[in-house]
């Protein structure tokens, strides 16, 4: 058994019990095992075990999905950097709302309220109403009133939401793209551009610039006097 | 249930793996005497591609970096936290102390943020200054050739600066502050706070051909799998393996209590196996307590016997007492010049490139002891929150708030990196009326008895909370920004911190010369029982407004010299 083979055998070994017990969908080995190596991010085996239950368990259902996924797209239209379902937005709300148990009666009570209102008012279910009352709807929940020390349910429920649509596409790989983060890899930090500095009116202090790391020597070992002076 | 008995003998049996507990495994082993290691938690190596996170992007993970599992971010490398099933801890009355334990070889050193600073002379000696707690019994000089050869061996960045009470050591050259750093750095300077290069121990320049240099990824929380940051495992434990020690690690092993003999004298300890639920001893000559100053505390508290009825050195009454946190509280702002800003890599090391040690003289405040700036911001990595509330800084501009649309996508980009924060981190004063002790009540899944807090703020640390905001606020100013949400009052204790929050918990095992006020001598030796020693920050006197590892490792490192002494003696 190979490395790999070796942990999918603990993690589905370690889940069994519980997703026979606690999950609402049957899956079949294949699916979860590829749903197990489609996160790798340092897991605990407990902690596996318990993204794995959550991953097979589901809370909302496929009409609650549509109007979410709707709902996104008005929030984050698609445009050429990247789409909600790029980012994979409405799983990832699925998600959270099995990690966080809080979310689940603001979430979908949320969403009957929308549908109760579009009955009311527009005598059709939200994601078939026209675009025109659809936005119309959300101009009455989008806009927190900044007089206000609570706000209104419909508000809260439409900022919780939107919220959980941005963090969902700017954690994702199109968004961290769009927002222009350059990390997370390998590099070489020699201070902040001579550009910005420029830009900002601010510069490297000379007193300072002695203390700094000169990078052409960084593979040196570093070898000092018995003063603590560093030599190499 | 048998208590199942290791036929193997050690010289020493260290409880714990984190920085004191590895610093004395390096040292002895080194000296070539026969170790066990019990750790509670399981075998990490940041190495292992298995438990590494250093580098996974958000979206590897369905929560996108939330903290459900870990506290500080699931991609935070502490397996804990302030809460851990099945290992609870209680209060007394409303007193309120979170207690973080990190269970892995390793322990807390995997995800501390590596500020690594002396205690200067002033700081072993605060009873001289303000008559308040007590004076360590040992002094700067004392630990200094320690401070210096950990410098050497485990590396830190930072500047000669010459400050009498910020003592300079064998420096790595520091990284260029980053822009919203050099922000602060006018804000501060202009209100007369001085401003010097951090020091951390991250390895800026290569200091052997065993470790990794840093590649400026900004998540040693996240433990470097290149080694180039410090970590008790990774820097300790493993050379002290593979320079041929003779080093056993227990791991998934849950130390309950310390046996000893009729004399009164430590023989082994015993520890419940996590993985078969069995118990077990092992037997050593010399037992070195590194679990954390609470655990350590616990450990001793547990071990009642007739010759230690009170539990294990503790003839005074004092283990458990003094117990103390660094007093922290924090502030953001928002920076409008900072606003759609140029994108560039600005990862840099993990932490902060600048800060401000304390820079007053207390005898012109209404507190006593001094506190540290940390300073944190920029372009960082994207993670579970990003993008909450994408607008609501549009209040300060006069624009709208709220909607939908792809405004909001440039809400958020124009945002990205213009808000920033401040840590204060401060001494405390160490008190008896501050404490834990058995809960004799409560169980842990293990079956030993857990421990129960009490601990009050004074006036001390709340009028130094309320000193935080005044510089945060002049500071804040002086950049150009604007105070993000309102000061603390008294209400809220100056926005003083929960004690524990800071992680510091140091003073439950305090030494001193008098054996009926303090648990160990100047060598963190028990005055009860002369072959147990306590090397985690059990033993300190006073936590002074620095991080506590640093001495953790100076004071572990001269213990253990004291050890192997004593045993060539044969005097333990």
């Amino acid at each position: 058994m190979n490395r790999r083979e070796s942990i999918r055998s603990l993690l589905l070994g370690s889940m069994a019990g519980g997703l026979a017990l606690e999950s609402c969908v049957n899956v079949s080995e294949e699916v979860l095992s590829d749903r197990v190596w489609s996160y790798q991010y340092g897991r605990t085996p407990a902690e596996a075990a318990y993204d794995q239950k959550l991953l097979n368990a589901e809370f909302l259902d496929a009409s609650e999905k549509n109007t979410i996924r709707r709902l996104a797209n008005l929030i984050l239209p698609p445009n050429e950097k990247g789409t909600v379902e790029q980012a994979g937005v409405t799983e990832f709300i699925e998600f959270m709302s099995k990690d966080f148990p809080s979310l689940q009666t603001p979430l979908r009570g949320g969403l009957m309220w929308l549908e109760n209102h579009c009955n009311r008012h527009f005598g059709n279910a939200f994601v078939n109403c026209t675009e025109e009352q659809q936005l119309s709807t959300l101009d009455q929940i989008a806009y927190p009133d900044p007089e206000a020390k609570e706000q209104k349910q419909e508000v809260q429920f439409f900022s919780l939401l939107r919220n959980l649509v941005l963090t969902g596409y700017f954690t994702s790989e199109v968004g961290i793209k769009e927002l222009g983060y350059e990390g997370n890899q390998p590099n070489v930090w020699d201070g902040v551009p001579d550009d910005v500095l420029a830009d900002h009116g601010l510069s490297y202090d000379d007193d300072w610039m002695p203390k700094f790391v000169d990078q052409s020597k960084r593979n040196d070992i570093a070898q000092w006097d018995n003063e603590g002076n560093l030599l190499s | 249930m048998q208590i199942i008995e290791n036929e193997k003998k050690y010289d020493v049996v260290i409880v714990g793996s984190g920085a004191g507990g590895g610093m004395a495994t390096k040292v002895l082993a080194d000296a070539g005497l026969k170790v066990a290691v019990i750790e509670a938690g399981p075998f990490f190596d940041p190495a292992n591609p298995e438990q590494q996170t250093q580098l996974k992007w958000p979206y590897q993970s369905p929560r996108r970096g939330a903290g459900t599992t870990r506290a500080f971010g699931e991609f935070d490398m502490a397996y804990g936290g302030w809460e851990i099933n099945g290992e609870p801890y209680t209060q007394i009355g409303d007193s309120q102390f979170d207690w973080f334990r990190s269970r892995m070889l390793g322990g807390r050193t995997n995800h501390w943020g590596r500020i690594s600073l002396r205690f200067g002379p002033r700081d072993f000696k605060g009873k001289d200054r303000d008559g308040l707690g007590d004076n360590w019994p040992i002094s700067y000089e004392d630990i200094k050739p320690y401070y210096d050869k950990v410098d050497q061996l485990v590396g830190v960045f930072g500047s000669k600066e010459g400050l009498y009470n910020e003592p300079d050591g064998y420096f790595l050259p520091a990284p260029k502050p980053r822009l919203h750093e050099l922000y602060y750095k006018k804000g501060a300077e202009k209100a007369g706070v001085k401003v010097i290069p951090s020091r951390l121990s991250i390895l800026t320049k290569r200091i052997n051909n065993e470790r990794g240099i840093c590649f400026y990824c900004n998540q040693c929380s996240r433990s470097c799998s290149v080694y180039g940051d410090f970590s008790a495992g990774s820097c300790l434990i493993f050379p002290a393996q593979k320079s041929g020690g003779q080093v056993d690690l227990y791991v998934n092993s849950m130390v309950r209590e310390v046996t000893v003999n009729e004399e009164g004298k430590a023989t082994g300890v015993l520890y419940i196996n996590k993985e078969d639920r069995k118990e077990y001893r092992v037997s050593g000559k010399v037992i070195i307590l590194a679990a954390s100053a609470c655990s350590s505390a616990r450990i001793l508290l547990n071990s009642k016997s007739t010759a230690h009825p009170n539990g294990l050195g503790n003839s005074s009454g004092m283990v458990g007492k003094y117990l103390h946190d660094s007093t922290g509280s924090d502030r953001m702002a928002f920076v409008p010049e900072l606003m759609n800003r140029k994108r560039y890599n600005e990862d840099g090391v993990g932490g902060m490139h600048l800060y401000s040690p304390w820079w007053l003289d207390n005898k012109k405040l209404d507190f006593p002891r001094g506190y540290h700036i940390e300073v944190w911001g920029g372009m960082g990595m994207p993670s579970y929150g990003t993008g909450f509330n994408p607008n609501d800084l549009n209040k300060y501009l006069g624009l709208k708030i709220g909607g939908y649309g792809n405004g909001l996508r440039e809400d958020v980009k124009k945002f990205y990196g213009s808000v920033m924060g401040m840590s204060g981190r401060g001494e405390s004063i160490a008190m008896e009326s501050n404490y834990c002790e058995i809960d004799p009540t409560t169980v842990d899944e293990y079956g030993i008895p857990v421990l129960r807090f009490h601990y009050k703020w004074s006036d001390h640390e709340r009028k130094q909370a309320r000193h935080m905001h005044d510089t945060f606020e002049e500071i804040i100013h002086n950049m150009g920004g604007t105070v993000l949400g309102s000061k603390p009052g008294a209400d809220r204790d100056y926005g003083l911190l929960n004690p524990g929050r800071i992680i510091h918990e140091v003073g439950t095992t305090r030494m001193g010369s008098d054996p009926t006020k303090s648990v160990v001598n100047e060598f963190e030796q028990l005055h009860d029982a002369d072959n147990v020693f306590i090397v985690d920050a059990g033993p300190f006197v006073s936590q002074a407004d620095k991080n506590p590892t640093w001495t953790i490792l100076a004071l572990s490192w001269r213990t253990s010299e004291f050890i192997i002494q004593e045993l060539k003696k044969q005097n333990i």
